[in-house]
């Protein structure tokens, strides 16, 4: 049982099934990911199987059942960053750091997440990590960004 | 605490007759222009000056003005916010600092405008940490304006500074919806009031009947921003005329488009016309509750709205007897979790109720049986936020602008191979070829054009020879395309649209609920058939290319079949990516199938990469470049490439410096 | 009433009924795969799309109200190609191994690409590669071969109320899965096989005890007896075009004795068995205020349900084992004794119309010194295909007789395979068990019948015996939360984990049409009706069983070898 779990369910006496959506997000936001343990007490509070929330958090791309790497990278794949070259910039990446969309370097420093449109169109193409953006991007670019924040691990 | 604020809580002295518990119908007035049931100067005084404060119309001191939306952030406005602030700092300067919203030209950004008493507004583009100290120099110690990095100015008092509105961007737009947008601050309510904001509600709830407002929306021919294109009024008479004890608005800023960001520039630069919209809509239908249903992907914008709501409760704009009318509302922000399919109204309100946003069959309509089961109005951010003009200036005034069956504006995402990218908002019957041509300044780099794509993953595209086609719900559909949400994304010579029609196909399979077989499975062997036309044959196997040509064949057969048969709107265009590039570039199609080539130079399985002999010089930097140890050669003696190795990349001809890589 | 055109035809219909129920009963043929009769359609599977003047797509008739004046056109061409493609694209990733599925010859799916006249694989490419999952004890999963028309997921949740599986993932990825995707055995489910009777492909099977059970036969080391439950012998005629409901026992026997079953038994002698001892049991808690109300366990799945919704109900359970076990705990004791047979050559078949029995069979309570009163459980569609392997036709059988000491029966043993039959034969019996006397009138209506909950009180003697019958465990959460919050007038529930009863569980073939089920429901009291022992405590064989060996209800070795205990559950609930 999740103390951070318990608090978030606690504020909301007599919650429905409606929010579930936000009590996931939230739960998430807390503990960086859904355990099993949280999906539990979750449904104990909404009167909801596991099973069900299990298959509305696997509905929604925001929902992941594993931790994320430190350094969380977004990489845009709306209509204007594909015209503007992302598919290079993904590759790029994938290169750069041996993984794939939704998986995180062995030694836990990075994760990759395609993410649908960012809403940043019109500095196309764009990624974010850890919430800063990356704007007009080329793939050259990736490996001096990717340095960036290794270094910032190496001072830590 | 404000000024205004101070009078929503006390009234502005012994004759007023507001109250915080006992609101005056006509506050909103009084606070923009001052008090109406008496002429006391002292009061007409304060208030009016505050407003113009508020307006910017006077100053009493610099103000500068730093756009940080999402965009301008993206484009490292926040480097330049605190280049501003340690200019000010260090130069003792006393001036207000304003985060604005994205004035809609993204390509310039990060933009800055500057305004000292007395002087206009000016407006800078692509204002960056080095060139932040001798533009805010220029305008505040030394009355000059930096030429090359203006935009243009907000009125006429610099001499030899252009107006903003003659600025090729701005000319040609009507705005609207985005009239406050990057103009004021969205964190003042304040502002919004100032410049006549929720007027239009605090007239409608004390002058019209639902019935009535209504009829006016009807006839003042707003349709649906979010796709369909379905007329605003209309639908909420259904939801109006439905009893029940409880009903719902909802308003839908889940904008999943890829390439559409109108909502979310809406809610970041201008929130309180989004609430005031929603609050006019849902006392039309009668809605007490009314939830924002915005993707989690906006954090600034939830941020703003959050504060939006907060302002407009404290100030009693929406929250319990708004202008003693009798109307509640609360308004409630919920959180998308990344699901396209969440755009499907059923879906929207699956997800709402913390289901799976699965779309069921209609009927029943939500505006009878919605929400919880209740009737329920979802209208889209940018129809919305258009009900506060649409109220305030008249339907009459409202229909004169668009055309026939289209009325009034339309906002579009100017993304893709285009000069000047961003929002830009046009009257209906603007041509696209304006919005590409002049709007957006054409082409970069002497290119091309080849198409622009519209409407999103259910549009299509359109071609040259369709360019002076008006923008209008019905015309469009005459080219296969659709309105959509507002996305525009522009191509040119160097794109494939057989690359493109696979890029939406990818999206769409990915996005289908998988409720529905024909959209579930049609989308994804659609999706194969484009992937394996775009395949080199080296990565073919066995009988691939036959299955190629065979697939191929029955690609309309099964478009058919997803579009007649899906269960929602997101399958039954699902194939129109497809059939528009299908329609307007078979030839691209018959290059990949037939030539195996790509011309576009997209479609890597299909490039070979070659060296020039004559040309190459034996550098090798080619050699060092390449990432799969392909290009082999002894130092200063031509090289070449291995074509079974060759991943198509690219990386050798960006480097090349002598031309010698040829792309085929 | 309103008209509306099908095919040029003028059809009356409800207004505002659904299309395709009014299709339906008009006699024209549409396909669905997802529709569930008296469940909201949810429009998933898109085959029973039809043309309608004035619409602009194909509509799908589950899900659209019918309007006066309404023009339709069920089988235009468009209509037609339509469905043809969906189920292409259905084949397109669906393996393709009809003639090694269970389901060869009684699959949707298939039927639908005959009737279609799909000749080709039009639509090829990558198919979704999941494995199976055999985990549990009763049923088999093959995701390769859901068709995600969500049937399961429908009846799991709104009938059920277990929930055990739901969609999980999105778009392609779809599929349905237990929570965090983790095997049955670890889910909520009870085993109720409920899904197995929707599921219309192969994806969904019971756990297969056939080959098992074949061994054993022809092992000449062991002696294999047979146990035939209460609904199996209204039922399994249906497979060999015999009428729906009528009563095959004799022949039954027959064909079993022909497959070489060494010994035929009905476990509807042990359901007078369980009678005796449930209805002494009901007798004793009243008078002796032991916890009430007392609820049936004969039915696994809801025993299962219990034990992970409702521990704390636990202790209302009746601690009788049910009628199989019984039935497995006498034939390797008394029985071998009798026969002299060393218990261990006994291999002991429940023939089931329930997979939850498999489940049942293997809890650990239910084994004597680690050897299973029970080894094998086969559903009544297993016997039917181990009857059909052996070239056995039903019809052409002579009748016969079941073998001693446990062949003979009431037919208050026999309701046991109907909803409400559990009650009706403990009332006969503690009625006689309190005055000494039978009923005036031995039929009790209220608690017959396929309403999800009935209640009815019964004089007997002094006492008003205040009863519930509940069938579909998902109706039995609504009783035992009333009880919870403290309702106290109810002495006994008797609660069936399928609609209907045996008659409908999860084993039995594949058909979802409840008429069926309702002749199956007549058969059985149409039986009791003309026969001459209708009371459990009336079998002589039952007496026979207590005076040589058991020594009387509730005795020590009763306690031993009929009842049982229940644990509360952890699973991922």
């Amino acid at each position: 049982m999740s103390v951070a779990v318990d608090l978030i369910l606690d504020k909301r006496t007599g919650a429905g099934r409606d929010a579930l959506i936000p009590i996931l997000q939230e739960v998430q936001d807390a503990e960086g990911f859904l355990s099993k343990e949280s999906v539990a007490q979750i449904g104990k509070k909404l009167d909801l199987p596991s099973s069900k929330i299990f298959g509305v958090a696997t509905f929604y791309n925001q929902f992941r059942f594993k931790p994320l790497g430190k350094n969380h990278i977004q990489i845009c794949r709306g209509t204007a960053c594909h015209v503007k070259g992302s598919a290079s910039i993904m590759e790029r990446l994938e290169r750069e750091l041996g993984i794939g969309a939704d998986e995180t370097t062995g030694d836990g420093v990075f994760s990759l997440e395609v993410v649908a449109c960012i809403g940043a169109c019109g500095l196309a193409p764009v990624i974010s990590i850890n919430g800063e953006f990356y704007a007009n991007l080329e793939s050259e670019d990736v490996p001096k960004i990717l340095e960036e924040y290794r270094n910032k691990e190496d001072v830590k | 605490m404000s000024k205004m604020l101070k009078f929503i809580e006390d009234g502005c002295c012994a004759k007023c007759r507001h109250t915080k518990a006992n609101p005056c119908p006509d506050m909103v007035t009084c606070l923009a222009d001052g008090p109406i049931c008496h002429d006391d100067k002292a009061c007409v005084d304060m208030m009016k000056d505050y407003a113009a404060l508020m307006k910017r119309d006077i100053l009493e001191k610099p103000a500068i003005f730093v756009g940080t939306g999402t965009c301008g952030i993206a484009a490292g406005a926040g480097a330049t916010l605190k280049a501003a602030v340690e200019y000010l700092e260090a130069n003792k300067i006393d001036a207000d600092i304003i985060e604005t919203g994205c004035v809609g030209l993204c390509s310039a950004e990060p933009i800055v405008d500057i305004q000292v008493p007395g002087q206009a507004r000016v407006s800078f583009q692509k204002v960056t940490p080095e060139n932040i100290e001798e533009i805010l120099t220029g305008v505040l110690v030394d009355s000059t304006v930096m030429d090359d990095a203006v935009i243009g100015q907000f009125g006429k008092t610099w001499e030899n500074v252009p107006s903003i509105d003659e600025h090729p961007f701005f000319k040609h737009q009507t705005r609207i919806v985005l009239r406050n947008c990057g103009i004021i601050d969205p964190g003042s309510v304040d502002e919004y009031i100032a410049r006549g904001g929720y007027k239009a509600l605090a007239d409608t709830v004390k002058n019209s009947t639902p019935e009535e407002l209504c009829d006016d929306i009807i006839d003042s021919g707003l349709r649906g921003r979010g796709g369909g294109g379905f007329p605003t009024g209309r639908k909420w008479t259904f939801a109006q005329q439905a009893v029940a004890d409880q009903k719902y608005l909802i308003c839908n800023a889940d904008e999943g488009d890829p390439g559409a960001f109108m909502d979310r520039a809406v809610i970041e630069g201008d929130p309180h016309r989004l609430l005031e919209g929603m609050a006019i809509a849902a006392y039309g239908i009668g809605a007490s509750k009314a939830y924002v249903y915005i993707r989690a992907e906006y954090p600034l914008a939830i941020e703003r709205l959050k504060v939006a709501i907060q302002q407009a409760k404290q100030y009693g704009l929406i929250g319990h007897n708004i202008f003693d009318s009798g109307m509640n509302l609360e308004i409630v922000i919920k959180m998308g979790a990344g699901a396209f399919v969440c755009g499907e109204e059923t879906a929207l309100i699956h997800s709402i109720e913390g289901k799976r946003g699965m779309p069921r069959p209609r009927p029943p309509f939500p505006a009878i049986s919605g929400l919880f089961g209740k009737p329920t109005i979802i209208n889209n951010v940018e129809t919305l936020a258009n009900l506060p003009v649409v109220v305030a200036e008249g339907s009459d005034a409202y229909k004169k602008i668009g055309t026939e069956t289209s009325k009034g504006t339309k906002v579009f995402a100017l993304s893709g191979k285009v000069e000047r990218t961003g929002l830009v908002e046009v009257a209906m019957g603007t041509k696209i070829r304006d919005i590409i041509f002049e709007i957006g300044g054409g082409i970069p780099n002497g290119k091309k054009y080849k198409a622009v794509q519209i409407g999103g993953p259910s549009g299509g595209c359109i071609p040259e020879q369709h360019l002076d086609i008006d923008i209008d719900y019905e015309s469009l559909k005459t080219v296969g395309a659709m309105m959509g949400s507002g996305g525009l994304v522009v191509m040119d010579e160097d794109t494939c649209m057989v690359d493109l029609a696979r890029f939406f196909m990818d999206f769409i399979q990915r996005e289908s609920c998988g409720k529905c077989i024909p959209c579930r499975e049609g989308t994804r062997r659609m999706l194969e058939t484009l992937e394996s036309i775009c395949r080199g044959r080296k990565d073919e196997k066995g009988n691939d290319s036959l299955e190629r040509f065979r697939s191929v064949v029955y690609i309309q057969r099964l478009a058919n079949t997803i579009k007649d048969t899906s269960l929602c709107g997101l399958g039954q265009t699902a194939p129109n990516p497809v059939l528009s590039t299908l329609n307007f570039f078979r030839d691209e199609y018959e290059d990949h199938i037939y030539d195996r080539k790509c011309k576009a130079g997209v479609c890597k399985g299909l490039l070979t990469f070659s060296i020039d002999e004559e040309k190459c010089v034996g550098c090798t930097a080619c050699v060092k470049k390449c990432p799969v140890d392909a290009i082999k050669g002894a130092v200063k003696s031509p090289h070449y490439i291995l074509e079974d190795k060759c991943i198509g990349c690219g990386a050798c001809l960006t480097t090349c410096k002598f031309n010698a890589v040829i792309k085929e | 009433m309103i008209n509306i055109e099908v095919n040029g035809r003028e059809i009356e219909a409800e207004k505002g009924e659904m299309l395709l129920a009014v299709l339906r009963r008009a006699g024209v043929e549409i396909p669905t795969l997802c529709n569930i009769e008296g469940l909201t359609p949810t429009g998933a599977c898109r085959l029973c799309v039809v043309e309608i003047d004035g619409m602009n797509g194909l509509v799908p008739s589950c899900a659209y109200p019918v309007a006066g004046g309404m023009k339709v056109q069920t089988h235009s061409n468009r209509a037609v190609q339509a469905r043809k493609t969906i189920v292409e694209l259905l084949l397109a990733d669906h393996p393709d191994d009809c003639l090694y599925c269970v389901r060869n010859k009684n699959c949707e799916l298939q039927d639908l690409a005959e009737n279609l006249g799909v000749r080709q694989r039009r639509y090829k490419g990558a198919r979704n590669r999941k494995h199976q999952d055999v985990s549990s004890p009763a049923i088999e999963r093959d995701p390769e071969k859901c068709i995600l028309c969500g049937k399961c997921v429908r009846v799991c949740e709104e009938i059920q109320g277990v929930a055990a599986i739901d969609f999980s993932g999105r778009g392609s990825k779809t599929h349905i899965a237990t929570a965090f995707d983790e095997g049955m055995n670890v889910s909520s489910c009870i085993y109720c096989g409920q899904c197995i009777k929707v599921c219309p492909t192969g994806a969904l099977r019971e756990q297969s005890s056939v080959k098992r059970v074949m061994d054993a036969i022809n092992d000449p080391d062991v002696v294999v007896v047979a146990q035939h439950a209460p609904a199996i012998s209204v039922t399994i005629g249906e497979a060999f075009n015999m009428e729906a409901g009528a009563d095959v026992s004799g022949a039954l026997t027959t064909a079993l004795r022909r497959m070489k079953f060494d010994r035929v038994f009905d476990t509807s002698f042990s359901a007078d068995l369980t009678i005796m001892e449930e209805g002494s049991e009901l007798v004793s808690r009243i008078t002796n205020g032991g916890k009430l109300p007392m609820m049936t366990s004969c039915s696994p799945g809801w025993i299962k349900y219990v034990e992970q919704f409702f521990p704390d109900f636990i202790g209302n359970l009746s601690t009788c084992k049910s009628p199989q076990q019984m039935m497995g705990a006498v034939i390797k004791t008394y029985f071998a004794k009798r026969e002299g047979i060393d218990p261990s050559k006994i291999f002991s078949v429940a023939i089931m119309p329930c997979t939850a029995k498999k489940f049942e069979a293997a809890r650990p309570e239910m084994a004597n010194n680690g050897n299973p009163d029970i080894d094998a459980v086969l559903t009544t569609r297993e016997l039917i295909r181990m009857i059909e392997m052996r070239g056995i036709d039903l019809k052409d059988l002579d009748p016969d007789t079941a073998d001693t000491p446990f062949g003979e029966r009431s037919t208050a043993g026999k309701l046991f395979g109907a909803s409400g039959g559990v009650m009706e034969a403990a009332i006969r019996s503690a009625h006689y068990l309190v005055t000494g006397g039978e009923m005036d009138e031995l039929d009790v209506q209220n608690v017959r019948g396929m309403e999800g909950i009935k209640e009815t009180s019964v004089k007997i003697g002094d006492l008003e015996l205040k009863v519930a019958v509940v069938n579909g465990v998902g109706n039995a959460s609504k009783l035992l939360k009333e009880v919870r919050e403290g309702r106290k007038d109810l002495h006994f529930i008797e609660v069936m984990t399928c609609q209907g009863g045996c008659v409908n569980g999860g084993g039995q073939p594949i058909d979802t049409n409840l008429d069926n089920v309702r002749a199956r429901l007549k058969g059985l009291y149409k039986l009791d009706k003309d026969s001459a022992v209708r009371t459990s405590h009336s079998n002589e064989s039952i007496e026979r069983l207590y005076d040589e060996f058991l020594g009387e209800p509730l005795g020590e070795k009763s306690h031993h070898l009929l009842h049982t205990t229940y644990t509360e559950r952890d699973v991922v609930k």
